[in-house]
């Protein structure tokens, strides 16, 4: 492809039949108590 | 739904659903900005119609020959051919099923002091009472709370508890005590605790750098950066303010977990809007991971975040992002919680879209037992949920938590960053708008540039 360039191969659309098994992290909890950000978690299947 | 955005000369497509990231070049980012603005469901068929390449012509006739624009409309078309481009939303099936889902309790925010030896001006916990008395949680509700969790995480096995005040370090050997018990229990039942604890470091020695490298598994260290940022928001009760002292017992810290699972945590108010210089000042000491975060506060403060500052406040992510770039390439590089984003793996959808968790999987615990859906709602009694004697006695409030979420939020459905914030901060939505399915309109601002901008570094270090 000439004009475009994608950073990644993995989509979201994968997760959802695996997805929700819940042990993934709190995400307040995590680093800062006063806001949420799931986007840069990571997910317990594939640690 | 597709975003688009220029940065730092790079031209970003996300396309939202998928969550797939594009940089592309002038002519594309055109072409797909003309063919989102006709807001039609395209698919790889509709798109190869010839009426679509006579709209772009008419559009962009202008500026682009009609072989370029055919080019990148072939490029447009294996993209959304391939699931990653004009992506429908499909999540909709998930929604009941998050609605519904039965869930358990995963973390607990133990309030282990509500007493503090600073006096941090914008301190939501008001110098740790929490519109209410001063008080140190006992071992023997500490312990009732970590049954109450065991007992309600079904077959979770991770269970995190944060030692959080006040100051936790008032009220250390019960932390320790607590810590004890936990790693007891988790034999007997089959469970893995995470502890972690946030302190201000004034009381922090070798013995509990010791204890806390050996037992928790994060460690907040709060801290906002420049000395003369910190000791004006950051003074002891006396006035006096708390860098010195407390700034030599972090790095020590930092050093002594290999630079590896803590966050220095800072806070900026509109009394430093250059905070990217607090964040740097982090980095000259040696720190490598950090988050500074905007103040939560009334809007009547006179050090809280206005829709004025944003503006500055969006330069100041902006001019961040190229600094850190830069530091990367030359081998200074350091984590910034907001600008961290994983493409690639990260987690999945269904936790994208429940949101944070508080008052279903996430519950905060007063120094006398009192449950309540988090930390930033403790002592406000309409949100009262239980205690660690009786369990959850108010069920309705934590089915009022676990019903909201980025798509019951009208702003957060049509918001491009709904997958990676999750629908914000409820407390932030409550105390702004007084109910928790909304947004907190500033919060949202500043968290859709940061997540542009975390985007933006990928894009950059590629
Ligand atoms: S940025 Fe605001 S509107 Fe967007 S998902 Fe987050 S809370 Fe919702
Ligand atoms: S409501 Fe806000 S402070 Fe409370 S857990 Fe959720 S994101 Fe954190």
């Amino acid at each position: 492809m000439k004009h475009v360039k994608t950073l990644n191969t993995q989509t979201l659309n994968n997760t959802v039949k695996k997805g929700g098994c819940g042990e993934c992290q709190t995400s307040c909890q995590s680093a800062c108590k006063t806001s949420c950000t799931v986007g840069n978690q990571t997910c317990e299947q594939k640690k | 739904m597709i975003h688009q955005y220029k940065s730092n000369g790079y031209n970003i497509v996300l396309d939202v659903n998928s969550g797939a990231v594009h940089v592309v070049d002038g002519l594309c980012y055109d072409v797909i900005s003309c063919l989102n603005r006709q807001n039609r469901d395209y698919t790889a068929e509709t798109l190869k119609e010839p009426s679509v390449l006579e709209f772009l012509e008419q559009e962009l006739g202008g500026a682009y020959i009609v072989s370029e624009l055919k080019e990148a409309l072939e490029d447009v078309a294996e993209l959304t051919g391939a699931g990653k481009l004009f992506t429908p939303d499909c999540y909709a099936c998930l929604l009941d099923e998050v609605k519904e889902r039965k869930t358990v309790v995963k973390a607990l925010c133990l309030h282990i002091a509500h007493d503090c030896n600073l006096a941090c001006r914008y301190c939501f916990a008001e110098e740790g009472e929490y519109h209410g008395r001063r008080a140190l949680m006992s071992y023997e509700v500490g312990k009732k709370a970590l049954d109450f969790l065991i007992a309600n995480s079904g077959k979770r096995r991770n269970l995190e508890v944060d030692f959080f005040g006040g100051e936790p370090l008032l009220n250390w050997q019960v932390v320790k005590d607590l810590v004890a018990y936990g790693r007891e229990q988790e034999k007997v039942h089959d469970k893995h605790f995470r502890f972690t604890v946030t302190t201000n470091g004034v009381l922090l020695d070798d013995d509990i750098q010791e204890f806390i490298n050996r037992e928790m598994d994060n460690v907040v260290l709060s801290l906002d950066g420049r000395r003369k940022v910190n000791d004006r928001m950051r003074p002891f009760r006396n006035g006096s303010g708390s860098y010195d002292l407390i700034v030599p017992k972090f790095q020590k810290l930092a050093e002594s977990r290999g630079q590896e699972r803590y966050y220095v945590r800072g806070t900026f108010t509109r009394e430093n809007l250059d905070f990217s210089e607090d964040i740097l000042h982090f980095a000259e000491l040696g720190f490598k991971q950090m988050s500074i975060e905007p103040v939560v506060g009334d809007e009547t403060d006179p050090y809280a975040i206005r829709g004025e500052d944003l503006p500055a406040i969006m330069e100041e992510y902006d001019k961040l992002a190229k600094i850190m770039i830069e530091r990367e390439k030359s081998g200074k590089g350091f984590h910034f919680f907001h600008f961290m984003i994983d493409l690639e793996g990260g987690p999945c959808v269904a936790k994208r879209l429940s949101g944070c968790g508080s008052g279903t999987e996430y519950l905060a615990v007063t120094p006398w037992g009192d449950l309540y859906p988090c930390h930033q709602f403790v002592g406000q009694e309409q949100f009262l949920m239980g205690d660690v004697d009786d369990g959850i006695v108010r069920p309705e409030i934590a089915d009022e938590f676990r019903s909201c979420n980025v798509y019951t939020k009208e702003k957060c459905r049509n918001c491009f960053a709904k997958f990676y914030c999750s629908g914000g901060c409820m407390a932030n939505a409550y105390n702004f708008h007084g109910t928790i399915h909304d947004a907190y309109d500033i919060g949202c601002e500043m968290q859709r540039k940061r997540v542009e901008c975390a985007i933006m570094i990928k894009a950059a270090l590629s």
